[in-house]
């Protein structure tokens, strides 16, 4: 089912009695979700993203705007009535019911039509439970799980009605680094073949990368870009998501537009079609960098990090805009680095050289050459 | 290690002694009392050793009253507060304005002093050549004949008791269960609620469950506080329990050390140990009974 919101804005009263002024979480969010992909709802704390998630299973009303899943407004409509699923950050399993209660939970509150016999329910909740590998589970307690299983119990029971719609808030947040990696993996499976409409939300920018069919930027309750993993990643529309996407992240260099160059310090790196000369911010991905002895970007050698694969360069430019001023590079573990060498020299790829306006750190665009 | 042992003994050594003389000592005192026939306490001196204070306590009268009393006490009013209760912190718990206001009146009873309350009741109830009391005159507009709950009937006092007992336990019980309710995660909640469960199961699966441990802490000391009544009975009817039908246990106790019939330690510690064991087994009970049903 696809999911359109609309202008959607949630307003917050101030907690401050003395400042009247409203605490906006979400601003005009205008949207839609085609049916059947997995979305990522990414962005630093109290960027909007849980709210947004809220404002989508109906525990929340939003200010203004309104969503729709398919055809239906289902902006007014309470949470029960809109055939969401739900996974809570923190599972929000009954600790006093069994692994098969839980997931049944769900199919006893059916009402009329709806409602299943013990059989039906038993075979929707095996259903379920296999769907997340947890059937050999099922007369456990919470408590008795570990966090990775008791997660898939809780992606079991959101499931179990076979909701129109699967919202996660933060689900991996909760677990070790490489139980997220596997998890990560069984939601993009489940998902895949449920075919059910995915959100989730999360503020790990590489989870939300590996996962995604579509990732959407949050900053101060404001959308910053919506687009395919990759095309966010390689066309930021401006610094902020240039600089939240990628691990190691992007390095930021204070620089100018300058007769037809592109300057980083004192040094051109590469020419650009540009007509007004002016301050600019330049960001360079890591991997963006070449090698190279006469190359225009000098920088001072710290260290080489080797990580096999490829090799991490560590140096300081007097442009950059980091705190520490420290840049990170990563080239193929081919080339070799003098580190008793006092400088380092580089080439820039164009591709991954990205210019901002001073000001507005709105990406500038213009023909590469 | 034999010295670290000496050590950790060295250190529970002043707890040891201090439960031994103000706790133990005095139970087990008290126990050899219950069988010591004829003790005088003037001369410290008895006939024998046996178990007759037990069968004379047993045969009295006035302690089968007050058994009877304690009893009828405990099952009535055990179950209905916790029950009140329930339902008031539940109903506070769901209204946002005015909470606090009507948290502090529903706590008030806690804080005023039984004896007190228990004049302001008797005279509510009380029937005199004067007056009939408030109740009376409230029951009259429904057109029922007046009763003198403080003087009159057997049932109309036990009413009188039981109410008055409730309403003296029921702020405890609404604070700590408005505290219980409060802390169950609001994630719950949410949960059931994106699920579509009615309120009516909500609170029946998740709410009951989540604060049966509180629940049953209540149950637990709401019997033994209940079994141990006294003063609530005083407070309505005097010292003299016995006259008016009103004794409890613990009364009887207090008036075979003190009262008009006073000075007989046996029979009182005979009854003490004899509602000893009654607590204690019905405490058993409640323990056994809340590991089937308390979750966690």
């Amino acid at each position: 089912m696809k999911v359109v919101l609309q202008n959607l804005t949630k307003t917050f009263p101030s907690r401050n009695k003395k400042v009247k002024e409203e605490v906006v979480a979400v601003n005009n969010f205008d949207f839609e979700i085609p049916d059947g992909v997995l979305v990522g709802l990414l962005g630093p704390s109290g960027c909007g993203k849980s709210t947004t998630l809220n404002l989508l299973s109906g525990l929340q009303k939003p200010t203004s705007g309104k969503i729709f899943f398919g055809e239906n407004d289902v902006t007014n409509l309470e949470a029960e009535n809109r055939g969401v699923g739900l996974v809570f950050q923190n599972y929000a399993l009954y600790p006093h019911l069994t692994v098969r209660q839980n997931i049944m939970f769900p199919l006893q509150n059916l009402k009329g039509t709806a409602k299943l016999s013990k059989e039906e329910m038993n075979v929707k909740v095996l259903e379920a439970a296999k769907l997340v590998q947890i059937d050999e589970l099922m007369d456990r307690k919470p408590g008795e799980l570990s966090g990775g299983q008791q997660q898939r119990v809780a992606i079991a029971r959101a499931l179990v009605k076979m909701p129109k719609i699967l919202l996660l808030d933060e689900p991996l947040s909760n677990l070790d680094a490489r139980l997220r990696l596997q998890t990560r993996e069984e939601i993009r499976r489940i998902q895949k073949e449920t075919k059910i409409t995915t959100i989730f939300v999360t503020h790990d920018q590489e989870e939300a990368m590996s996962i995604s069919d579509i990732i959407v930027v949050m900053k101060d309750g404001v959308v910053q870009q919506i687009g395919k993993p990759q095309e966010v990643y390689d066309n930021p529309v401006n610094l902020f998501v240039a600089k939240f996407l990628g691990t190691p992240p992007i390095n930021v260099f204070d620089g100018k537009i300058k007769s037809g160059k592109l300057f980083v310090g004192e040094d051109a790196i590469m020419d650009i079609q540009a007509d007004t000369d002016k301050e600019v911010y330049v960001g360079i991905r890591p991997e963006g960098f070449v090698l190279n002895e006469n190359g225009a970007l000098r920088c001072r050698l710290n260290t080489v990090e080797v990580m096999g694969r490829d090799i991490s360069v560590v140096s300081y430019n007097d442009a950059s805009a980091t705190d520490n001023q420290a840049i990170r590079s990563i080239i193929s573990s081919e080339n070799t680095v003098n580190l008793a060498a006092e400088y380092v020299r580089f080439d820039v790829k164009p591709n991954k050289v990205f210019v901002f306006d001073k000001n507005t750190e709105e990406r500038i665009y213009f023909e590469k050459e | 290690m034999e010295r670290e042992k000496l050590k950790g003994w060295l250190y529970l050594l002043p707890a040891i002694l201090f439960l031994g003389i103000f706790m133990v000592y005095p139970l087990v005192d008290v126990f050899i009392y219950s069988f010591e026939e004829g003790y005088n306490s003037a001369s410290q001196t008895s006939w024998g050793i046996g178990t007759y204070n037990y069968s004379y306590v047993l045969r009295d009268p006035y302690f089968l009253q007050a058994l009877k009393n304690t009893f009828i006490l405990v099952i009535i009013t055990v179950p209905l507060s916790t029950c009140l209760a329930l339902a008031i912190a539940v109903g506070l718990n769901s209204i946002k304005k005015l909470r606090d206001l009507y948290q502090t009146i529903y706590f008030l009873p806690y804080v005023t002093n039984t004896l007190a309350v228990g004049l302001v009741f008797m005279i509510l109830f009380k029937q005199t050549p004067y007056s009939d009391g408030l109740v009376n005159v409230v029951l009259g507009w429904f057109g029922m004949t007046p009763v003198d709950f403080i003087g009159g009937p057997y049932w109309a006092k036990m009413f009188v008791l039981c109410f008055y007992t409730i309403w003296v336990v029921l702020p405890f019980k609404i604070l700590i269960l408005t505290s219980a309710l409060a802390s169950v995660n609001q994630d719950y909640y949410n949960a059931a609620k994106v699920d579509g469960t009615s309120k009516f199961r909500i609170f029946r699966k998740i709410t009951l469950p989540m604060i049966s441990p509180t629940v049953f802490y209540l149950i637990i000391t709401g019997f033994i506080g209940a079994f141990k009544a006294y003063s609530d009975a005083v407070a309505l009817f005097g010292t003299d329990l016995n006259a008016s039908e009103m004794n409890t246990i613990v009364g009887y106790v207090y008036d075979m050390l003190y009262g008009n019939s006073g000075g007989y330690p046996s029979y009182a510690s005979a009854a003490a140990i004899i509602l000893f064991t009654i607590v204690l087994t019905i405490t058993c009970i409640n323990l056994l009974v809340s590991k089937k049903h308390v979750h966690y």
